[in-house]
């Protein structure tokens, strides 16, 4: 469904900061895989999504998604095939249109865009049932301005916006770090349904590591570019947090305890 | 009196389209376009050429509408293609175009190149044909007696023009409503609110900002056209400051009328433009005051309407934090007598 093969990719190339951002990205999701993404800050996570959501380009190295070569189409292009939902609860949504009109939008992503009127009776009935499954009670506030939401229900809306279309990956960038607990637990819980129902084959980066474990069938590790460590549908069952820092002791030699508080464990 | 604010309601509402075009960039798409003293003359310097010509009026303003399209998209290139700042796009397209009119306007005479106006005196326009139409029907009488028995002293020669302006206006303006629905519309009003968002729902930001410029200008080039057969004159001046005229229409009606839905906020702008145009005209009759005065009254309106906002609201929080100072110190104040009868 989605492959990474050789990805490389350096920042600031030749200058004093010079950052080797992706070394040799190798990574392949089968269809229906939910793979969650840890590491560190500076480890390249958010890179890697950026160059499979077109953001950024790869120096070298090539990205398929469903059989097609995408490693050169515009980010545009290519978000036909992607759902997103970024860490920013503001990102992901238009705040000055309606919530139906944002709805709309995210509608004609795999469509082209015509001069047809973007909210009609059918479109209305398929946008509040499907804002039912949020439970938030938006289905009744259809014509109120995104601005006017609060950021989980933004986040929530952003959510359904990326996955209602079916699309061939979902990438979410950290989408549960700018929200309070029990607004991220909210989010982490609709996540996992809306995966679920829509069987989409799912890449999460996350800095919570417990949230790395609960949600998805693999996992990977990252650290300064690299995947470090991968596991896989057998072992992930199984998983805990002080497994994954012997792990990373394991392979790199040094104690994770500065990343323990970044990952939120 | 009456005559003037007359022909202001007429002109206002002929500027309204031109308002409203520069409302589909500032406020849709949140580009501040300086394109618009550009294309508005070249919409008069076209329609006035073929006019001149010979051409139909109606074909002569669907090319003026159509040429003000193409200096839109070319602004629309030069910002999302050449990466030029917006603002500096619109500037070097409108400067461009002040070269472009001349040589337009000299399509119209043999013997020139550049020709800085032209007089559309004893030529047919859209509003003369319509006149045409409009006379044997002998509303005019009877309207123009009617307004005489509300007992203004004087009434206009013709209602024909005015209502065939409102007719044109209204219909663009809900056009302009029907348009900004339509998918290209939300992705068009979504550009403008969150370009991260709309590309990453498959859609050309750049295509979308180059397309919004073209009908933006469009419509300015339109009203540039129709106020040139209005006033039987073009004029390679004629756009000066149009920009801030459009943008105190776009502020006035706002302030007014409201932005809430877009029906809303379209119709704010259409009578922005005519009370800026009655503004104008009262202007006007204040003896001390030169019609050349009006583009400096046009910026401090402008001026005044963006930073009253802010004073507004500055006072306000002031007044707000004052009360709770007061509430505060009443609070301890009641705690320290509480206090005090308690040791008693």
């Amino acid at each position: 469904m989605l492959k990474l093969e050789g990805i490389n990719k350096i920042f600031n190339e030749g200058t004093m900061d010079e950052k080797v951002a992706l070394n040799n990205i190798n990574l392949h999701l089968a269809p229906g895989d939910f793979v969650t993404v840890i590491g560190s800050n500076g480890a390249g996570k958010s890179t890697m999504l950026n160059m499979i959501s077109g953001a950024l380009t790869p120096d070298f190295g090539a990205i398929t998604i469903d059989g097609k070569e995408v490693t050169k189409l515009p980010e545009f292009k290519r978000s036909q095939y992607i759902g997103r939902v970024f860490q920013d609860p503001m990102a992901g949504t238009a705040p000055t249109m309606t919530i139906e009109e944002n709805l709309a939008i995210a509608y004609s992503r795999n469509k082209k865009r015509g001069l047809r009127f973007g909210v009609n009776r059918e479109r209305k009935d398929f946008f509040r049932t499907s804002l039912e499954k949020l439970s938030l009670n938006l289905e009744n506030r259809l014509n109120a301005k995104v601005g006017l939401l609060s950021g989980g229900e933004r986040q929530a809306l952003s959510l359904l916006m990326a996955t209602f279309t079916q699309p061939s990956i979902l990438l979410l960038d950290e989408h549960t770090a700018a929200l309070d607990p029990s607004r991220a637990e909210l989010i982490t819980n609709l996540t996992k349904q809306l995966v679920e129902e829509n069987n989409l084959t799912t890449l999460m980066v996350t800095h919570n590591m417990q949230q790395a474990i609960d949600l998805g069938n693999r996992l990977i590790m990252m650290d300064k570019g690299q995947i470090i460590l991968e596991i896989d549908e057998a072992k992930k069952p199984t998983l805990t947090i002080p497994d994954l820092m012997t792990e990373f002791e394991h392979i790199r030699g040094e104690k994770m305890s500065s990343d323990k508080a970044l990952l939120g464990s | 009196m009456f005559l003037s604010i007359f022909g202001s309601v007429e002109q206002g509402i002929i500027y309204a389209i031109m308002a409203l075009g520069v409302y589909l960039t500032f406020r849709v798409l949140d580009f501040p376009d300086l394109t618009v003293d550009g294309s508005f003359v070249t919409g008069a310097a076209t329609a006035a050429m073929m006019i001149v010509l010979g051409y139909h009026p109606i074909i002569a303003t669907l090319i003026a509408i159509v040429a003000g399209f193409i200096a839109g998209c070319m602004t629309g290139l030069l910002h999302t293609k050449g990466k030029i700042n917006a603002l500096l796009a619109g500037i070097l397209m409108q400067i461009a175009l002040y070269s472009i009119n001349l040589r337009i306007m000299g399509f119209s005479a043999e013997n020139v190149i550049v020709k800085p106006n032209i007089q559309l005196q004893s030529n047919e326009t859209i509003f003369s044909q319509f006149q045409g139409f409009w006379s044997p029907l002998g509303i005019d009488t009877a309207l123009s007696n009617f307004v005489k028995s509300l007992g203004a002293s004087a009434a206009p020669g013709t209602w024909g023009t005015v209502l065939i302006v409102l007719i044109i206006t209204v219909i663009i303006k809900l056009l302009a409503d029907w348009f900004l629905k339509t998918e290209v519309g939300l992705a068009i009003r979504a550009t403008g609110d969150n370009k991260r968002m709309i590309r990453s729902f498959s859609a050309n930001t750049d295509r979308y900002t180059i397309l919004g410029l073209g009908i933006s200008n469009a419509l300015v080039a339109f009203s540039g056209s129709l106020i040139a057969q209005y006033s039987k004159f073009s004029d390679v001046n004629m756009g000066i400051g149009m920009i801030v005229i459009g943008l105190a229409s776009v502020i006035i009606g706002e302030a007014i009328f409201g932005t809430k839905t877009i029906f809303r906020a379209t119709l704010a702008v259409v009578f922005g433009a005519i009370i800026y145009r009655i503004i104008y005209a009262l202007a006007l009759r204040v003896p001390w005051l030169d019609s050349s005065d009006m583009k400096l009254i046009t910026a401090i309106i402008v001026v005044l309407a963006l930073v009253i906002p802010q004073l507004v609201s500055k006072q306000r929080d002031k007044k707000r934090k004052e009360k709770r100072r007061l509430e505060r110190l009443r609070e301890q104040r009641e705690l320290v007598t509480q206090g005090g009868n308690d040791l008693a």
